[in-house]
């Protein structure tokens, strides 16, 4: 009863683009006199590409071709054909993910490779996968712990902070190893980022493009931004500065975080410490990792090391962006594969509400999406009920069913979303109280929220399950 | 559940022999003062001891890590960290053992009530066991009926149903009593909502597994299913299986058999399981097969 399914992840960073091909093996864990469970039960990366830089044409466009080029060589290398590629996402992150072209490139890739392949960007879900590419979900599960991982790579640092195996919080910071970067192998500034100008003047250097700097001060510069990455997370006082460098809103975790672990290309110059030629790859890069590696602070934090450097955020793309829905779902195949749904999650306050309320919210609340999205499609999320019993199930369908009238006109496919394991009888239940035969989808054992986009692929296991990829493009805390 | 009345009951005497004990002891030092507190376990506010779940009961003392060993303990119903005195369960634990074999032992020998199964619009008839003692020594009497209730059964019941469930006691009436009211109706609009035609529910007491093979015979239904009490252990006694049969006989191999167990609160709830019931059952008449032959 084992099935295998082919994930790919791909990663076009500031500096890297890398992509990597995992094997998930889903088994129904259930006995065979039991409701089936089926579930991912392994997880196996079976191909690492090579680093490339990040193609550019100019310091505002990705080069497209280029980077379709080494994707295409990557997939030949690899011998894997793209309609072979089951799942996966290609994720565009820290500064690329800012270029003007950026959204773009991302949707061609994600179409050539592989027909379920989802396009993700924005710095919250970057930290997200980074974190679990890392290991620092799974470790702060099994620790029963907080672990806040840092990954910092050419653009910017993104944070994840876990507890227990679900992430609280994410924060981004305009910190990386390639915001400098030096002509040759000199240390003359052949480009400096808009942010560490703002962070040298702070420090009373100067620094612009043409000039030769110090290793002096390219090493207080780098302390700074080591000590910000501490302020971020709590470890020093905040100083003006972090504000600024931050690209959103900071962490609002204010616990005890126990653990903490790096990943990122910079990672790799934290923990190696050894005398490594500086301007190795021209760009301050080597220096912030020593920087970080020798700072004080760190001495008083336990860190763990992460099971993923430089290919954190391709590794968790690849193999951490794809769930299996529960094992007895309602669906309509003909409609799958569905891409970017956004969700439209009722509060539990809303779910206490009974019938002709609760049917009134759901209009209510459709309204008010439609009118700040447009009429897309929609996918209604609740927690649902744990255990309920049959009337209670025909109440919230018929709820769910004048609620959502107006877009039942339109003979809209309804889309539920539901944490409980309570999906089929929903759907069973919509079904048989429909006056008009309309396709449902229900699907459980998915937990979602206002801002997130959802994917739902084909069927697998005969039907019984769907695989689903969650964006989290707001993370509200 | 377990009735409130039988764990009095039973709390009762093992405190009585306890403080009756001690009281002969202290009766040889002291003179005075026990007798009130024989008094005091009459009180009438005894917690129901099987009331907090068992992944939930958690009586080590000091422990290190109390988050992470509840976390290992959701993942069964076995007595894990509930500590111990010397090598001796403690009286809380050993009570608590206890209260739940008693619900074992209600859900075996109680009966599922009169008002349920009116409420249920089930008729009942009864296998060839005169009471439980018999039911529970003589399995094969659970699987056979007297030719009238076969012919009440006719009498009363649509002829060559697409899908004949009917409800039975089994082990545990507990059982039925807990899940009946949502699992049945969910289980009816499924195949309403696939358009298959379903015969007249009914009740059968005192009934074993088998016993649908009869049942299917004489009302030369399609499909077969029955809802049926699981043996109880000390985890619930609220346990229900699901049997289904595609052209059941007497006589035929077990491997015919579809079986979802494990319907109760605290495994697949009764509404969810029904929905995949009636989709087996759609799967059986498509198929024209069941257990191991039915591809699901």
């Amino acid at each position: 009863m084992r099935e295998n399914i082919l994930s790919v992840g791909i990663d076009i960073g500031t500096s890297t683009t890398q992509l990597v091909f995992s094997k998930f093996t889903i088994e129904n864990t259930a006995s065979v006199i039991a409701i089936p469970k089926i579930q991912i039960i392994d997880k196996e990366v079976i191909y690492r590409s090579n680093i490339h830089f990040t193609p550019l044409l100019s310091e505002t466009k990705i080069n497209g071709d280029a980077v379709r080029e080494i994707i295409e060589s990557e997939y030949k290398k690899a011998a894997i054909s793209f309609e072979k590629v089951d799942t996966g996402a290609v994720i565009i992150t820290g500064e690329t993910a800012r270029k003007e072209n950026a959204n773009e490139i991302l949707n061609t890739l994600s179409g050539m490779a592989g027909d379920f392949v989802v396009a993700t960007a924005g710095p919250d879900l970057e930290s997200i996968i980074a974190g679990k590419g890392a290991g620092a979900e799974k470790i702060s599960k099994e620790k029963n712990a907080t672990v806040a991982n840092l990954d910092i790579g050419g653009g910017t640092t993104n944070i994840a902070v876990f507890r227990n195996g679900e992430v609280i919080d994410t924060a981004c910071l305009d910190i990386g190893g390639r915001l400098i970067k030096f002509e040759g192998n000199s240390s003359k500034v052949s480009y400096i980022s808009n942010k560490m100008k703002i962070l040298a003047e702070d420090m009373g250097l100067e620094v612009q493009i043409g000039k030769i700097m110090e290793m002096k001060e390219v090493d207080a510069l780098c302390q700074r931004m080591a000590s910000i990455l501490a302020e971020s997370i709590g470890i020093l006082p905040a100083t003006p500065l972090l504000d600024k460098m931050l690209t959103g809103t900071p962490l609002k975790h204010q616990g005890i975080i126990n653990y903490i672990s790096f990943s990122g290309g910079v990672a790799d110059c934290i923990l190696n410490k050894g005398s490594e030629n500086p301007l190795l790859y021209g760009d301050i890069g080597v220096t912030l990792g020593k920087a970080i590696g020798a700072s004080d602070w760190l001495e008083n934090c336990q860190v763990l090391e992460a099971v993923e450097t430089i290919g954190a955020t391709v590794v968790g793309a690849g193999t951490h962006t794809t769930e299996i829905s529960g094992s007895t779902i309602t669906i309509a195949p003909s409609l799958l594969p569905m891409k970017n749904i956004p969700i439209l999650r009722l509060t539990s306050e809303d779910e206490m509400l009974e019938d002709e309320k609760l049917s009134h919210r759901i209009t209510e609340k459709l309204n008010w999406f439609s009118l700040e999205n447009g009429g897309q499609m929609v996918a209604l999320a609740m927690k649902g009920i744990k255990n309920p019993n049959f009337q209670q199930v025909q109440r919230l369908s018929k709820a769910i069913i004048r609620g959502m009238k107006a877009r039942l006109a339109e003979k809209e496919p309804i889309v539920i979303v539901v944490e409980n394991d309570m999906a089929k009888i929903l759907g069973q239940a919509i079904h048989a109280h429909l006056v008009e035969k309309i396709d449902v989808i229900c699907i459980d054992t998915i937990k979602v929220d206002n801002g997130d986009y959802i994917d739902i692929g084909k069927p697998l296991a005969n039907g019984k399950v769907v695989p689903v990829i969650i964006k989290t493009l707001v993370f509200n805390y | 559940m377990i009735s409130e009345e039988a764990i009095k009951q039973m709390v009762q005497q093992i405190i009585e022999q306890v403080t009756t004990e001690k009281t002969e002891t202290f009766q040889d030092n002291t003179s005075e003062g026990t007798t009130t507190q024989i008094v005091s376990t009459m009180d009438d506010n005894l917690k129901d001891l099987t009331e907090v779940k068992m992944q939930d009961y958690f009586q080590v003392p000091a422990p290190e890590n109390k988050a992470s060993y509840l976390s290992l303990k959701k993942n069964t119903p076995a007595r894990v960290g509930i500590w111990r005195t010397g090598a001796r369960y403690t009286t809380d634990t050993l009570l608590r053992f206890r209260a739940d074999h008693a619900v074992a032992m209600d859900a075996v020998f109680t009966y599922v009530s009169e008002t349920l199964l009116e409420e249920m619009q089930l008729f009942s008839v009864n296998t060839l066991c005169g009471d439980k003692d018999e039911y529970i020594t003589r399995p094969d009497l659970g699987r056979k009926f007297s030719e009238e209730t076969l012919e009440m059964i006719k009498e009363r019941c649509v002829k060559a149903p697409q899908v004949q469930i009917y409800v039975s006691d089994g082990l545990s009436s507990t059982a039925i009593e807990a899940n009946i009211k949502d699992i049945l109706p969910s289980i009816m609009q499924g195949l309403q909502n696939e358009g298959l035609k379903v015969g007249t529910p009914f009740f059968v007491k005192h009934g074993r597994v088998p016993a649908m093979d009869v049942i299917s015979e004489t009302l030369d239904a399609e499909v077969t299913v029955v809802l049926i009490g699981e043996r109880p252990g000390l985890a619930t006694g609220e346990s229900m299986s699901c049997y289904m049969a595609y052209r059941g006989k007497v006589g035929m191999p077990e491997s015919r058999r579809t079986v979802i167990s494990n319907i109760h609160n605290g495994g697949t709830s009764a509404t969810e399981a029904g929905a995949h019931i009636a989709e087996i059952v759609k799967e059986m008449i498509k198929q024209k097969a069941s257990g191991l032959d039915l591809k699901l």
